[in-house]
């Protein structure tokens, strides 16, 4: 039971995870989708960051008092990641604005009967 | 500066795709030259790349100065050089190919944006070839993917977007199990780099984490490839997008992809790992067949010309996934090559109905007819990559499943070659609806009525050059079999 | 074995000839000279390779490799020769009779027709010519792909259905059958070379062996075998030069060639004898025999008729060879010539009669005889040689067949041969005796008259032909006597 406790960190970006996929898929709306595709990174994000703390460490800033620092590097691919993150939203989002001039909805199976 | 040559085929569109947008607004057409001569640098000093490689050495480069395994390092092996000068070569061509084409598809204002965000996904392609370390693997990974979303909405019509968007929801999905999956690699190694890895997982590979991590880098990565079944974004993506966007992602952008995923089943992990420990090639081998023989099978009811050529790509990466799952130096060599042919030939098709699309704006198959009179010269091109892509000998498309075919019975998976010649026959009824249209039906008798409109210069050009590439290399096929089997050597080398 | 770049260079000349016949499509004349000159030149070449093989040498080229194992090169020998002459004398012949055709009808898409024959011609001596079965293998396809565009010449429904039918079957089972069966090969003896004692004797089990054979013969389509056989009563729609030329000899012979070669060369006689193949082989080809006759009984339309005539006529090569006796190789080899000769004059008499009279069917040949006499005459020649009557080279092949049935103990072969031998007068001599023995119909145009002289000439050639093979057949006897005698003691 310790150990299911003690990697809660897994279980709350595994949690993330799967509702950010879920909405990804199964939402019509489009911009749901967008929502989830977030939630879904951002979940990674987390659990990327979760695995750099180390037991006692402390922030990685040089500081006479650290005996530990905390891993830097995963923060910083997740700078990278959040970035690409953000660029895939705002090209999303750029898309959707002009879906919404095209069809007239943003709703994905309305689009579908549109379409054919 | 020849110890930087390494970073130039980067570079080099990098600051193009900067710049651009820049000179663009001075003359629209500075947009192009700028890409033309970034690319065709790119070639070069890709092809120069390749050369070093072929005396024996491993070129290297690290970025910054910095020592991997902290520093990122771009590696050139037999590989990563082959699958260099392929892509900077089609970047190459269809930039050249492109003017006249996007000049009727974009919206002048736009052109200038278009060559910019087009550099950007050739710098990504290239930096995905070329790096050593898995999470720039990503970067790039991404850098290209952003840079097809935002090309393939720019297609004229409405349906583009749709298109753009769901690649980009699975596009996305992709990425991020990739991203995920060297999470999971970082967690028990820490290390990025790829050769560190494969020094340091060895000892790990029972361990769950790195199972987990490989799992979901295979997934991630066969979303990209669009291997069967997840294959769905591709046909919308390649038939709406623009055509010299559809021909270059066509010809490269699932090459690449299956490139990294060689790169960590082969070089991060290693052939012990991914054939006695786990079961991927079992499941690659027969994804790869279903492939093989769902492509054609939905392309012959296809009528629209791009989407029939876009269900043939599914068909043929499960050629180049067939290659890599046999497990023997004959597979292998034949999936990899299938890289250059598949490119080679996939592209000039692609290049021919671009030109058709430019000239007369058709996209069904039915109103083919008559044109082989009317461009005799593209319909050639299109006829001898038909031939190939069937697997005529003489072209290259034989080379591809003469190795596939031997390669699988070597490795006693007899069933493999059946489905390669009944993929190849139904490849054949396609493609001969095709051929039947444009140059038996219709226009007999007529010499007056149609005149000649073959396309211009700059796209047929480009065009034949390829498409006589296809007969070139199927006859001096062991220009690039030979880099193929150092490759294919190098990978399976480890056990 | 002699070292030679000729093979090679007999096949290119009539690939050099493309560009000039595509340069001088608007003046025919200009035109159909390149395509006889290099018709001449060619078989100049061939001949000029016929001393070394008479001596029992072959004449060796190696072109290039496409890749290990893979190698285009050719060896002349005299099983190739004995297709390979017969083939290049008659494509001069045919295209004669070609211009007469063509011009009569004013048929469209003339240099397109000329183009591809060059090409079609090129790659039935690359098929005869070669020295491995991926040789063979590369030419037969590209004979398919270049008799394609003759084939759908008219451009109509039917003949574009026609094509679909031609490629389906010929291209289909080539590479879902034939190709197959070249990786098993390649991966059971590890080489593709045609060797005299066969290539894989003792290399696998029986049932492999046998498998492999299946797959050749059902991949060889083009030699017309039943069940796979009705590509070319399909492939009728083509103009009856295309007709005579490619369906008669040229892609008809190419099948039975392969299957001849596959089963001397890479199998062996040996081996077809201790695994019990020549016996199949005898019977699914005396199958063919009698059922194509059977069907050429019912045929009204004359093309058709003789091209199931084609058909069991084929058969009787495959059933020469698989007696695996000297005598049935020796008949089977004759059989390739004299049916080339015979079969051929009769394909050229249909062509007369639709170019002078319109007419296609054998119930309108009434009284015909009685205005296209040279014609008919001919006609009447290749029927006796299809049947076998003496005087005609017809009974010379039937003759050596029967001998070599009667070596092989085979009395049900011998009861084919005789069967088949009936049949054949059944369903020509009618025509022969409508033709001269029935009047004409009363509404006739009295306008009939015999056909045009480009279209006699080739006509009277090959039905002396036909006779001349019955009273001087020696040249081409000692040739097929080679091919026999080098089953014994290897090749050189």
């Amino acid at each position: 039971m310790e150990f299911i406790l003690a990697k809660y960190n897994y279980w709350i970006y595994i949690f993330l995870m799967m509702i950010g996929f879920y909405a990804m898929i199964a939402k019509k709306n489009l911009v749901k989708k967008i929502i989830g595709m977030n939630v879904f990174q951002t979940a990674v994000f987390l659990f990327y960051i979760s695995i750099s703390k180390v037991t006692g460490g402390t922030a990685p800033i040089v500081w006479e008092y650290a005996r530990q620092y905390d891993n830097p590097l995963p923060h910083v691919l997740i700078l990278t990641a959040i970035v690409v993150s953000v660029s895939t939203t705002a090209v999303a989002l750029a898309l959707i604005s002009r879906i919404y001039e095209s069809y007239g909805h943003i709703e994905e199976d309305k689009i579908l009967s549109q379409q054919k | 500066m020849a110890q930087h040559l390494p970073i130039l085929p980067i570079i080099l569109p990098l600051f193009a795709a900067v710049l651009i947008p820049l000179f663009g607004r001075i003359r629209v057409q500075y947009a192009w030259f700028f890409s033309v001569g970034a690319t065709g640098f790119s070639f070069l000093c890709s092809s120069w790349l390749l050369s070093q490689v072929m005396t024996g050495r491993r070129v290297r480069y690290f970025l910054g100065n910095w020592e991997p395994p902290w520093g990122i390092e771009y590696v050139v092996d037999y590989l990563s050089g082959f699958v260099l000068v392929i892509i900077s070569f089609m970047a190459f061509v269809v930039t050249v190919y492109s003017w006249k084409s996007v000049e009727k598809e974009i919206p002048k204002e736009k052109v200038g944006l278009f060559y910019a965000v087009f550099m950007l996904l050739v710098t990504g392609l290239l930096g995905i070839v070329i790096t050593g370390d898995i999470f720039n693997l990503y970067v790039f990974l991404e850098i290209s993917a952003l840079s097809g979303y935002v090309l393939i909405a720019m297609g004229g019509k409405r349906e583009a977007l749709m298109a753009s968007y769901n690649y980009l929801i699975l596009g996305t999905i992709g990425a991020t199990f990739i991203l995920l999956g060297i999470g999971y690699l970082y967690m028990v190694t820490g290390s990025l780099n790829m050769a560190d890895l494969a020094t340091l997982l060895p000892p790990l590979y029972e361990n769950k984490v790195v199972l987990t991590g490989f799992a979901f880098l295979v997934v991630g990565l066969c979303i990209k490839v669009a291997l069967f079944p997840f294959h769905i974004w591709l046909p919308n993506a390649y038939t709406y997008a623009p055509s010299v966007v559809g021909t270059f992602m066509a010809a490269t952008a699932t090459k690449v992809s299956a490139y990294a995923l060689v790169r960590i089943m082969f070089t991060v992990f290693s052939p012990g790992f991914d054939f006695k420990m786990v079961p991927v090639t079992e499941i690659l081998f027969y994804l790869g067949m279903a492939a093989m023989l769902v492509g054609p099978v939905l392309a012959i009811s296809q009528t629209d010309i791009r989407r029939m050529l876009a269900y043939s790509s599914v068909g043929q990466i499960g050629y180049i996934v067939l290659g890599i799952s046999l497990g023997n130096q004959t597979g292998m060599v034949g999936g990899l090559v299938h890289l250059l042919n598949h490119a080679l030939m996939k592209g000039g098709l692609f290049l021919v109905v671009g030109a058709i699309i430019y000239k007369t704006g058709i996209t069904q198959i039915s109103e083919l007819k008559g044109m082989g009179k009317r461009m005799p010269l593209s319909m050639a091109a299109f006829t001898v990559s038909a031939l190939s892509m069937i697997g005529v000998p003489l072209t290259v498309g034989f080379v591809s499943k003469w190795y596939l075919g031997v390669g699988a019975l070597q490795a006693g998976k007899w069933i493999a070659l059946p489905i390669i010649l009944l993929s190849s026959l139904l490849t054949a009824v396609y493609f001969w609806r095709i051929i039947e249209n444009v140059y038996f039906k219709g226009a007999q008798g007529q010499e007056s009525g149609r005149q000649r409109e073959e396309g211009p210069p700059g796209m047929v050009v480009p065009t034949l050059g390829v498409a006589s590439l296809c007969l070139v290399f199927g006859v001096f096929a062991f220009i690039p079999v030979s880099i193929a089997e150092l490759a294919a050597q190098m990978l399976l080398g480890k056990t | 074995m002699v070292e030679s770049s000729v093979p090679f260079y007999t096949l290119l000349v009539s690939l050099i000839a493309i560009p000039f016949i595509g340069l001088s499509g608007k003046s025919p004349n200009l035109r159909e000279s390149w395509t006889l000159i290099a018709s001449v030149i060619k078989i100049l070449m061939v001949l000029s390779m016929v001393p070394d093989v008479l001596e029992g040498k072959t004449i060796y080229t190696h072109l290039g490799s496409i890749l290990p194992g893979l190698d285009i090169a050719f060896r002349v020998d005299a099983l190739g020769m004995i297709f390979a002459v017969p083939a290049s004398l008659l494509w001069l012949i045919t295209s004669m009779y070609s211009i007469g055709y063509m011009r009569s009808l004013n048929e469209h898409d003339q240099t397109r027709y000329y183009i591809f024959f060059s090409v079609a011609i090129s790659a039935t001596l690359g098929i005869a010519f070669s020295a491995n079965v991926f040789t063979l293998f590369l030419f037969y396809e590209i004979l398919t792909l270049s008799t394609y565009p003759l084939v759908i010449h008219q451009q109509t429904q039917e003949s574009l259905q026609a094509g679909r039918r031609y490629l389906t079957y010929l291209l289909g089972t080539s590479f879902a059958f034939l190709l197959t069966a070249v990786f098993l090969t390649y991966h059971t003896a590890g080489t593709l070379e045609f060797s005299r004692q066969g290539i894989l004797t003792g290399k696998t089990s029986d049932l492999m062996v046998t498998l492999i054979f299946i797959l050749f013969l059902a991949g060889t389509t083009k030699a017309g075998l039943v069940p796979l056989h009705s590509w070319l009563p399909a492939a009728m729609v083509a103009p009856t030069p295309v007709s005579a030329l490619l369906h008669a000899v040229a892609v008809v012979k190419a099948g039975v060639f392969t299957i001849v070669r596959i089963s001397l060369d890479i199998f062996g006689i040996d081996l077809l004898r201790d695994v019990g193949l020549g016996m199949g082989l005898v019977y699914f080809s005396s199958f063919t025999v009698i059922v194509a006759s059977l069907v050429a009984l019912r045929q009204d339309n004359l093309k058709r008729r003789l091209a199931y005539s084609t058909i069991s006529q084929l058969a009787y090569v495959v059933l020469g060879v698989a007696l695996l006796t000297p005598g049935g190789i020796y008949g089977s080899t004759l059989q390739i010539v004299v049916h080339a000769f015979g079969k051929i004059t009769l394909f050229f008499c249909a062509g007369a009669i639709y170019v002078a009279a319109h007419k296609t069917k054998v119930s309108e040949l009434n009284g015909i005889g009685k205005k296209m006499p040279l014609t008919m005459i001919a006609f009447t020649i290749g029927a006796f040689s299809m049947i076998g009557v003496p005087l005609t080279g017809g009974f010379i092949s039937k003759w050596y067949l029967l001998m070599g049935a009667i070596e092989a103990h085979h009395i049900f072969a011998i009861g084919v041969l005789i069967i088949s031998t009936i049949l054949n007068a059944a369903y020509f001599l009618p025509i022969i005796h409508a033709a001269f023995l029935k009047d004409l119909p009363d509404r006739e145009e009295p306008r009939i008259q015999e056909a045009p002289p480009w279209m006699i000439g080739p006509i009277l050639v090959t039905a002396v032909g036909t006779i001349l093979l019955f009273v001087a057949p020696s040249f081409f006897m000692k040739i097929a006597g080679l091919v026999v005698g080098s089953l014994n003691g290897g090749s050189s």
